[in-house]
């Protein structure tokens, strides 16, 4: 308990200093920077709306990547099969045969799930089938998927007249999904991601399926004896990953952009490739570092409008709370292994 | 360890809480806040920084009026915040007008405009207060750069010794089609009325990157476009983009010992980032547009409105009244320059007109009958690239 208590204050002082370090370089009034930060991500109702909306996908694909790391799988296809999951979601909300949004926006997540899922499905196969390791495949993939949501919105799915990096045409307006009164926050984005939040917990840690994902992620020949498939495994982790990113595809179309943009992923796949590291492969501290990073991805706006502060800085910022993170969990490790 | 980090996440979030109690006082009371959302940075040299300048000008020059201003608002600098959320975040610190500064904003200003109907929102190069039902506190501005382009258009040629020029354009819109149109049409001038070439002799090649500024992965990285071009004979090189890679590339080639020159986009300091390969750069001055609205809004005059401000042709450097100019850069000739005044002199006149026909369509459909004018509105919409243009129109 002590050394927990050290090790917070430790990682506490880490952060401030690197990141006061870091503003101070750049000239910047240090407690103001910080007091912006704050106040931009959770200073008001509004702020904190925001800060979900970044926070609800980022929980979802650190969900599914619990169950590939569980599997000791590197799942970098993530940032493909969230893009794979919007596009299979909106090819489905662009069908003018069903007018019905009640029809359409559950068909379409459906869909978003089922593209993300079979994208991961094919990272999974090239890797049980083709022996390509699963982070060159699961990169390539991803390039495939930027390259193809690309030629949708240059080409086919273009806007009558623009083809632009903005994106295609807005939904109708009934295809957004439904707001929190005065809040701005999709209301099936919170439950969905509550949803996943939970089963995944329940199976990873109260289900068989955990405890056979841990047996082939720390040794698979050993879980073959026990009559456990590694391969099957190792696809069906990457699926429920995929799946997962296929819905945080759909929350960023319906619910976040209303349309296909090229960078519909917003990079949710890597950060939260990051997050499921730093929380220790665990998925109980998941939603508290998610908030951090939206909060601090939301509040940077601040540096900027009231500081004329370039807002890369959070950039920055971000690097050094990693940094110190990984220092803190490095400096544990080592305890240990004493 | 779970503990360690939990705690420590726990901890460190109460800590800020602590430290950092929310204040409301924000919005400032005094004075006249205007908001302004710029789709790249404010020091791009190029579109952001020119509406950056002209917002920091009108700090100057309209007393009591406050700038605040996000910049780089587009998906890929800010994964995950759209255009609603920013004007919210402008409007709780005292922002009473708006000024979305991109195209690409079209959507989210709308949305914004309709949920903050006390806020005035002007967007620039925008047609939607053109609608009848669009909502009453959305404005749209933009400059007439067609006549800047023209010029660019003319300098090049006039310059151009293999009668190659490229066009270094942004994305596909109505906006891009009729300034690459503008440009050409200025070349074409140039060339057969001034130099009397053949007009078969011109290549005028457009080449599109996806973007108004490089997205690494994303657009095509106008820096090997712009190198393409010089490296293909194409000797002068006109950028459409907001940022300066055509310039740049060309002064490194020049450099190198080739004959080649460039024009920049949109920022009247644009020239500066390679002065000596700079056949100048049309920019756009938004003081006069932006004052327009501003005094608008404060004194209760606001209206919504379309409109299309040009250069003022009795003093185009005048920064109060011209929202169009042509800055001669240091790589154009002294004939150059002689032939381009008497141009601009032409076209304040109206003694040269170049909408005007026989001009027809890239795909040989015709434009203009002769003898006929564009309207503006045709001009404005215009549907696709020229006859005697290399390009895609869609």
């Amino acid at each position: 308990m002590k050394q927990l208590s050290a090790d917070i204050v430790l990682g506490i002082l880490l952060v401030l200093t690197f990141t006061s370090l870091v503003l101070l370089a750049a000239g910047a009034p240090v407690f103001a920077a910080f007091q912006n930060i704050w106040l931009g991500s959770f200073g008001s109702s509004m702020k904190i709306g925001q800060v979900l909306n970044v926070c609800i996908p980022l929980i979802i694909c650190s969900c599914g990547l619990l169950f590939t790391f569980r599997a000791n799988l590197w799942n970098i296809g993530i940032e493909g099969q969230i893009i794979m999951g919007a596009i299979g979601g909106m090819a489905v909300l662009r069908m003018d045969s069903i007018s019905n949004p009640t029809l359409l926006l559950p068909l379409a997540f459906i869909a978003a799930m089922v593209t993300g899922g079979l994208w991961g499905l094919l990272a999974g196969l090239l890797k049980t089938r083709g022996g390509v390791h699963e982070i060159f495949g699961g990169l390539g993939l991803n390039f495939v998927s930027q390259g193809f949501i690309l030629w949708l919105i240059f080409g086919p799915w273009k806007r009558p007249g623009i083809a632009s990096m903005s994106g295609t045409e807005l939904l109708k307006h009934k295809l957004w999904l439904s707001t929190l009164p005065g809040w701005r926050i999709a209301i099936a984005g919170l439950v969905i991601a509550g949803i996943v939040f939970l089963l995944t917990w329940l199976l990873l840690e109260k289900s068989r399926l955990g405890l056979k994902l841990k047996a082939i992620g720390q040794n698979p020949r050993a879980a073959l004896l026990y009559d456990i498939s590694p391969e099957g495994y190792y696809l069906l982790s990457i699926a429920l990953a995929g799946a997962c990113a296929g819905m945080a595809g759909f929350l960023q179309i319906t619910a976040v952009y209303h349309r296909l943009i090229p960078n519909i992923s917003s990079g949710y796949g890597y950060l939260g490739l990051l997050l499921v590291m730093l929380a220790g492969y665990r998925i109980g501290p998941l939603p508290l570092l998610a908030l951090f990073f939206a909060g601090l991805n939301v509040g940077a706006i601040q540096l900027p409008i009231v500081l004329q502060l370039d807002s890369a800085l959070s950039g920055v910022i971000q690097g050094c709370c990693v940094l110190s993170a990984l220092f803190i969990l490095g400096l544990e490790k080592k305890r240990r292994q004493k | 360890m779970k503990h360690t980090v939990t705690g420590t996440a726990l901890v460190f979030f109460a800590a800020l809480a602590l430290l950092f109690l929310p204040d409301h006082g924000h919005a400032s009371e005094k004075g006249f806040t205007f908001g302004l959302l710029m789709v790249g940075p404010a020091n791009d040299h190029g579109w952001s920084q020119a509406h950056f300048e002209a917002g920091k000008a009108i700090e100057e020059r309209i007393p009591g009026t406050r700038m605040i201003y996000i910049d780089k608002v587009n998906p890929a600098d800010r994964p995950g915040v759209t255009v609603p959320f920013l004007v919210d975040d402008l409007i709780s610190k005292g922002a009473k007008l708006i000024i979305g500064n991109s195209d690409d904003m079209t959507d989210g200003i709308m949305e914004a405009a309709m949920l903050h109907p006390e806020v005035k929102f002007v967007h620039i190069s925008g047609d939607s207060a053109l609608d009848p039902d669009s909502p009453e506190n959305l404005a749209n501005l933009m400059g007439r750069m067609e006549y800047g382009q023209m010029m660019a258009g003319f300098a090049a040629a006039m310059s151009s010794k293999t009668g190659k020029i490229g066009y270094l354009g942004p994305l596909i819109n109505d906006e891009t089609k009729r300034l690459a149109a503008s440009c050409y049409l200025g070349a074409r001038y140039a060339w057969t009325r001034i130099l009397k070439k053949d007009p078969a002799a011109l290549t005028f090649k457009v080449s599109w990157i996806g973007f108004w500024f490089n997205i690494p992965g994303v657009t095509s990285d106008p820096t090997q476009v712009a190198k393409n071009f010089f490296d293909s004979g194409f000797d002068v090189v006109i950028s459409g983009i907001d940022t300066t890679e055509a310039l740049i590339v060309a002064d490194q080639k020049k450099k190198e010992g080739a004959d080649v020159a460039a024009i920049p986009y949109d920022f009247q300091g644009a020239c500066k980032t390679a002065p000596d390969a700079c056949l100048g750069v049309p920019y756009f001055n938004w003081i006069p547009g932006y004052t327009y609205y501003i005094k608008a809004a404060v004194s209760n005059k606001w209206k919504k409105e379309w409109i299309w401000l040009g250069p003022d042709w009795s003093s185009m450097d005048d920064t109060d009244t011209s929202s169009i100019n042509f800055l001669n850069g240091a790589a154009l000739s002294g004939d150059a320059s002689d032939a381009l005044s008497s141009f601009v002199k032409g076209l304040g006149d109206k003694s040269i007109v170049l909408f005007q026909g026989p001009l027809n369509f890239q795909d040989h459909s015709v434009f203009l009958k002769t003898g006929e004018t564009a309207t503006d509105q045709q001009i404005w919409n215009l549907p696709q690239l020229l006859e005697g243009m290399e390009g895609t129109s869609r």
